[in-house]
């Protein structure tokens, strides 16, 4: 089954990617990508009690996910990646060169963003490092839940879709 | 509709957030059912940051001076942010999961520390899940 869902999203585990997104794909584990995460033991237990009990929950860091992505992919069970920035799943898509499609799911309101749609706000050095992932043959789509319409990168930049 | 303590309106106990309009319809309930919707403040969280999120919360519970702090999923962004919160403040309790019969025994249980009362209302509504039929 491999990865279905790789996902950038600010809030990392919470309702959309446990139950929004996690029961339509039947996800059976999750990969947290994150250094801070993966490097606090009270951050991971955080996180870890907002997982179901049917879903694995695994922490990573950039580096480690990276190496591991393989095994991920190969795992029979269906998965969901997840990173908490656009940096980071930048630097995993230029380590693993075999990523499909991000989905961009939540990335909200701070300083020096821009509203694109009404919950992916960005930075120009955001834009640019979106544009690099699709560059890279990376199908970049923005789509908060299922049921909505998956917007393509260039939409998404040009904010004709708020 | 709302209850008044002395004269004004009744000092908020709790702290309701959630999904959407989960917690503004939840506490809008309560006051319908028993006139005590002003004992909690009501919070959504829609297109807030998690960073945005709590301190929302922190600044309400800097605000009212409540103890308690309910939320809808224990996967959602409220929770996660709530549960930092709980973490550097002990005094505080968190309850996930907040159903309508939790809030009404809450609002009621006027005998205890609210602290007391999330919790014996949290037992009252888990036990309101009741299943009817085959």
């Amino acid at each position: 089954m491999a990865i279905q869902l790789y996902r950038i999203d600010d809030r990392l585990i919470h309702g959309q990617v446990v139950v929004g997104w996690g029961q339509p794909l039947n996800i059976r584990f999750l990969v947290l990508v994150d250094d801070m995460v993966a490097g606090s033991d009270w951050e991971k237990d955080l996180y870890r009690m907002a997982v179901p009990p049917e879903m694995e929950i695994i922490f990573n860091d950039v580096q480690t996910a990276i190496r591991e992505h393989a095994r991920y992919a190969s795992d029979p069970r269906p998965g969901l990646l997840l990173t908490g920035d656009i940096e980071s799943m930048y630097r995993l898509v230029k380590g693993v060169k075999a990523i499909g499609s991000v989905n961009l799911g939540g990335i909200h309101h701070r300083a020096g963003r821009s509203e694109k749609l009404r919950y992916i706000f960005l930075t120009p050095a955001e834009e640019n490092e979106l544009r690099e992932i699709e560059a890279a043959g990376v199908e970049v789509t923005a789509q908060d839940v299922p049921s909505s319409r998956a917007v393509p990168l260039p939409e998404v930049l040009q904010g004709a879709a708020r | 509709m709302s209850e008044m303590n002395e004269g004004g309106p009744a000092q908020p106990r709790a702290i309701v957030v959630g999904h959407g309009e989960f917690a503004g319809g939840l506490v809008s309930a309560v006051g319908q059912i028993c006139g005590m919707a002003d004992k909690l403040v009501v919070l959504s969280m829609m297109g807030m940051t998690p960073e945005g999120i709590e301190e929302m919360i922190r600044e309400q519970v800097a605000r009212t001076g409540v103890q308690v702090i309910f939320t809808d999923l224990p996967a959602g962004s409220a929770t996660t942010a709530a549960r930092r919160i709980v973490k550097d403040d002990p005094r505080l309790v968190l309850v996930s999961g907040v159903n309508l019969a939790t809030l009404l025994d809450f609002v009621f249980n006027n005998a205890v520390p609210p602290t007391e009362a999330a919790r014996t209302a949290a037992e009252r509504g888990k036990a309101s899940l009741i299943v009817v039929g085959r």
